[in-house]
């Protein structure tokens, strides 16, 4: 293994057909029309020297390193800023040439620390390298002049340095900023010899930066710098691994020294991320070795025990003796459990095929339960495939984007970049939440509509623009005639054509001017590409599935499914929600979404795993508890998920969790869920395994072990031994092995394999003979269920209601610095942004209330009371108020209620009615907590004392 | 599973497929409610039923009725 160095083509890829051939030092070259002549030249191995090049930000052509000679032309142009023409004849070097570059790079080094040994960027310094190839020998002007050697080093943020005396003002973070990140947050201060770079005149911790590490990672010096670098030194090897956080799954290098890493960073050749990063994927890894880390299993004989600590064979044997007594007392659909969307796609499959061969039962589930079940349901129904349609790189050749009910720029923020890059560039955005987000208006972008519906009013919402598509003449009919089943999609004419369907008949229940709906509407259906992306404001609503098909039966109409730049794409949440859906982590489903009642499917798998299985469908997660607190379920195993904190009504589901007799919690951490655990088992971190990982893009990426496992097994090593120790081996050498067997079993699989990942890095399911690098882009030409299927979608309200009691609306989420329930990332230094959950509230609302800015508010709802800082926003709509769940403290689910999709049962996470009033003292759950949480984490010593 | 919650929940998807002309919305009601719930549950379901089944949405009673006729999945 050695340290990966990346090619650095100078200037960006040119994706245009038409090429040209010209010649660079005697040898001749064919481009894509419109390259740099830098890049043509690094293309022949020729690498010119720059400074302010680099091939993820346009060129700028202000180093004047790069010059070249061209034979007819006066002067030595820039190479970056220059297009290779046909018939050109370049020379890259010459005496005159290397005159002018030492001359160049003497006046940089005037003004520059001559502390290279001492330097964070030794080594991997583009200057010091540039100071070699021009063959710098001295710097006639001395060191004694006007310099910025004795500028002050901004470290305010917690992960990287700004050094302005080692800056060469080449701009390339603030057109990183700008042009790979899109938040515009770096600026050049000053003219001439006063500029600087500038984060608004701000600290970097004070300033709009988001930490996405662009800047950092563009800085040729050491300017911007990773603290851990500083600390550390440079990494002497590389391995390529996918991100663990967010459902974009950004392919990093993670840079280790040994067994330690001491950074990551993106990877040009991911393909979901091209290089880029946001800040938890970047710097927001240090959870992985925080001293938190459980590293030894444990066990107790009940959940107000101290734990103690003992060997895996007796934490294992206890765990698997405790399920098949608790089995034979209770009988054997009495223990079932949840597999993890942040462990791989071979971990999650083993779990469920443990519980379906050695449990013996159905009863199994994942998180995607509470956030994308519908996605999965509605997609499938309407289309065949329970996932979303586009490639991330489809938003390339988007003419419209809808958002609707997904924030992107704090919960997928690569992609939020990739998408406010083609705004920019004059995509039109429509914006269906009711929350004003960032996206709404953001430098250099603006919403041509924003539809700030009521919560809880969705499905009207895409009704409406279903009626105008349909009454104002703007179906696609060709495509739907050839496409479509012509019954149902006549059915949904009919129903959608009612007037009360109508963006004025609505109005009044959504909130939405029926003006604007209409626009939005028109736009979307006329405007060229249209592309929906959509999160868990679409899906966690007590209609998530009818939503679900209410955007495709819009899709279809229109014609915007099965091409480039339109398409229907769920942002999902967690790195690998997707592949746990597709392992088969739902009760009624096996890997590939096929139903546990088709016999030849069920057969299949029978004979592969020699065991008979169940032909009816098990619990899903909230069936589990209930039938917990009825009595007839009592033991669990819950590989890395914390469903104390993240699923709703918390008071329910903890009385359930704390009527089991034997609870297997599998994590790095003592989470929240640990409190009602009995056995304990220390997991391992994504760097700490193999495996893949499958994004919101149905993209299968390798997750390469970079670092033994902390406690001595990855996880996919416990569920075996857990299965052995039930009976039922499952002797894997490798997960490869366990890929393979997936490969055999899953036909939108066949094709995959651990050669072929690493062969070409990752490819997007169905990968089989059909598509053996992948499909990129799903129902070209047909739709995988035949005919697209149109479903009427009659709006109908949650049974959640505001009353005088409670007459606001809570919808609750997540913001860029933390994820999910905070266990990673509060494990970090990402509490700097946000230490603490708050209660965002419109000033109408709060004026009302007496409530002001940090006061201490409880929130309260039918089902329970939390107490939190409010934060007074305009981003609120009067009448919804907003917080997030990442503290645990916070107890944010103890207000959420039951209600759930009525087909997926996914919690309405996104409609409870509350009341918001000052306080002076935690709420009664909250005092509660305090007291019990410190004794349900205790760990005896040595001595057998509670430590 | 609470009573009031399991009628509520079998409510939630007859009304989703209430839409449908009725041979179409039955049938919708009962492969869902075969499908995707736990033998437990369907038989919490079906004693509600055999005990009156207040408050069930006409669709669901049928659709009870109709599974007690169905082969097993």
């Amino acid at each position: 293994m050695a340290l990966i160095q990346e090619t650095d083509y100078g200037t960006p890829f040119r994706i245009i057909d038409t090429t040209v051939t010209l010649e660079i030092d005697g040898r001749p070259v064919t481009v894509p029309a419109g390259t740099s002549i830098m890049r043509a030249a690094v293309g022949l191995g020729i690498q010119v020297p720059k400074l302010c090049a680099t091939d993820s930000v346009e060129p700028f052509g202000s180093c004047r390193l790069c010059l070249v000679e061209i034979d007819g032309r006066r002067g030595t142009p820039a190479s970056c800023t220059t297009p290779a023409e046909a018939g050109m004849k370049v020379r890259t070097s010459s005496p005159k040439l290397s005159r002018m570059r030492r001359g160049v790079m003497e006046l940089y080094i005037s003004d520059h620390p001559l502390d290279c040994l001492t330097c964070a960027a030794n080594g991997n310094c583009e200057l010091q390298d540039m100071a070699g190839v021009v063959g710098l020998r001295e710097v006639r002007y001395g060191y004694e002049g006007a310099n910025h050697l004795k500028s002050e080093k901004d470290q305010s943020n917690p992960y990287f340095t700004f050094d302005a005396s080692k800056c060469i003002v080449c701009s390339r973070c603030v057109r990183a900023c700008e042009e790979v990140q899109g938040t515009f947050a770096l600026t050049i201060q000053g003219r001439g010899f006063a500029s600087v770079v500038s984060a608004g005149g701000k600290n970097f911790l004070e300033s709009e930066c988001v930490s996405c590490g662009a800047c950092v990672q563009a800085c040729p010096t050491a300017t911007l710098m990773e603290k851990s670098v500083i600390e550390k030194g440079q990494g002497e090897h590389s391995v390529i691994t996918t991100c663990a956080y967010c459902g974009v799954g950004c392919t990093f290098k993670a840079e280790m020294q040994g067994n330690e890493v001491v950074r990551m960073l993106p990877y040009k050749d991911g393909m979901a991320n091209h290089g880029h990063s946001c800040v938890k994927g970047r710097f927001s890894w240090g959870y992985a070795t925080h001293p938190d880390r459980i590293l030894k299993p444990m066990i107790r004989a009940k959940i107000t025990d101290p734990w103690r600590e003992v060997t895996w064979e007796e934490a294992i044997g206890h765990a698997a003796s405790e399920f098949q007594r608790i089995q034979a007392e209770y009988g054997r659909d009495s223990i079932g459990g949840i597999t993890s969307s942040r462990c791989t796609d071979e971990e999650t499959y083993l779990v469920q095929k443990m519980i379906r061969a050695a449990f013996g039962n159905n009863n199994v589930d994942t998180c995607a339960r509470v956030c994308h079940s519908p996605t999965g349901y509605g997609l499938k129904t309407t289309l065949g495939t329970s996932a979303g349609t586009q490639h991330f790189d489809s938003v390339e050749q988007a003419d419209v984007i809808m958002v609707i009910g997904a924030n992107p720029t704090d919960a997928h923020p690569v992609f939020a970049s990739h998408m406010k890059r083609r705004l920019r560039e004059g995509a039109r955005l429509i914006v269906v939440d009711p929350r004003r987000t960032d996206l709404v208006r953001t430098p250099h972008v603006k919403a041509d509509y924003h539809l700030p519906l009521r919560p809880g009013t969705n499905v009207a919402v895409i009704n409406a623009m279903a009626h105008v598509v349909v009454t104002e003449g703007l179906v696609d009919e060709p495509y739907v005639k050839e496409r479509c089943d012509m019954a149902a999609f006549d059915g949904w004419r009919k129903f959608v054509a009612e007037e009360r369907n109508s963006p004025e008949a609505v109005e009044e229940i959504t909130g939405v001017p029926a003006g604007d709906l209409r626009a939005a509407a028109r736009l979307y259906a006329t405007g060229g590409n249209a592309a929906i992306y959509y999160g868990l404001g679409v899906t966690e609503h007590s209609q998530g599935s009818t939503m679900v098909m209410g955007m495709a039966n819009l899709a279809m109409a229109t014609g915007n499914i099965g091409k480039l730049g339109a398409g229907i794409s769920p942002l999902r949440g967690q790195n690998n929600v997707q592949g746990s859906c597709d392992m088969g982590s739902f009760p009624h489903e096996f890997s590939g979404y096929r139903h546990v009642s088709d016999d030849a499917t069920r057969h299949l798998f029978e004979a592969a795993w020699q065991v008979p299985l169940q032909g009816d469908p098990g619990l899903r997660i909230s069936n589990m508890i209930d039938a917990a607190i009825d009595g007839t379920f009592k033991g669990m195993y819950i590989q890395g998920e914390d469903i104390v904190q993240s699923d709703p009504n918390t008071k329910h589901l903890t009385k359930g969790m704390a009527a089991m007799e034997c609870v297997v919690v599998q994590d790095l951490f003592l989470n929240e869920t640990a409190s009602y655990a009995h056995v304990f088992l220390p997991g391992s971190s994504f760097l700490e395994k193999d495996g893949t990982f499958i994004n919101a893009e149905r993209r299968i990426g390798r997750v390469r072990k970079a670092i033994p496992p902390k406690a001595g097994l990855a996880d996919w090593e416990i569920t075996m031994k857990l299965s052995e120790a039930l009976g039922y081996p499952m002797p894997y050498k490798h997960p490869s092995e366990i890929m393979d067997e997936i490969a055999r079993l899953t036909p939108t699989f066949a094709g995959v394999s651990y050669e072929l990942l690493d062969r070409v890095g990752s490819v997007q399911w169905p990968c089989n003979e059909k598509a053996p690098l992948g499909t990129p882009v799903m129902h070209i030409g047909g739709f995988v269920r035949g005919k697209g299927r149109f479903m009427i979608t009659e709006f109908i309200p949650t049974d959640e209601r505001t009353t005088d009691r409670f007459p606001l609306v809570l919808t609750t989420g997540r913001i860029l610095s933390q994820y999910n329930v905070g266990a990673q990332t509060r494990r970090t230094e990402n509490n700097v942004w946000h230490h603490e959950d708050v209660l965002e509230i419109h000033p109408f609302d709060a004026e009302n209330r007496g409530i002001n800015e940090n006061d201490l508010v409880a929130l309260t709802s039918r089902e329970g009371e939390i107490t939190l800082h409010a934060r007074i926003s305009e981003r609120m709509q009067p009448g919804v108020v907003y917080t997030t769940f990442h503290h645990a403290i916070t107890g944010a689910n103890v207000v959420t209620t039951e209600f759930s999709d009525w087909a997926t049962g996914c919690p309405e996470y996104k409609v409870t009615a509350v009341q918001v009033r000052p306080t002076k003292k935690l709420s009664e759950w909250q005092q509660h907590y305090r007291e019990t949480r410190r004794r349900t984490t205790q760990i005896m010593s040595e001595t057998g004392a509670g430590d | 599973m609470k009573a009031e919650d399991m009628v509520h929940n079998a409510n939630q998807i007859a009304l989703f497929f209430a839409s449908y002309p009725h041979d179409e919305a039955l049938a919708g009601v009962a492969d869902h409610i075969q499908k995707f719930w736990e033998r437990r549950m369907r038989q919490q379901l079906e004693e509600y039923v055999a005990q009156g089944g207040g408050g069930l949405h006409e669709l669901v009673l049928e659709a009870v009725k109709q599974l007690r006729e169905r082969p097993a999945a």
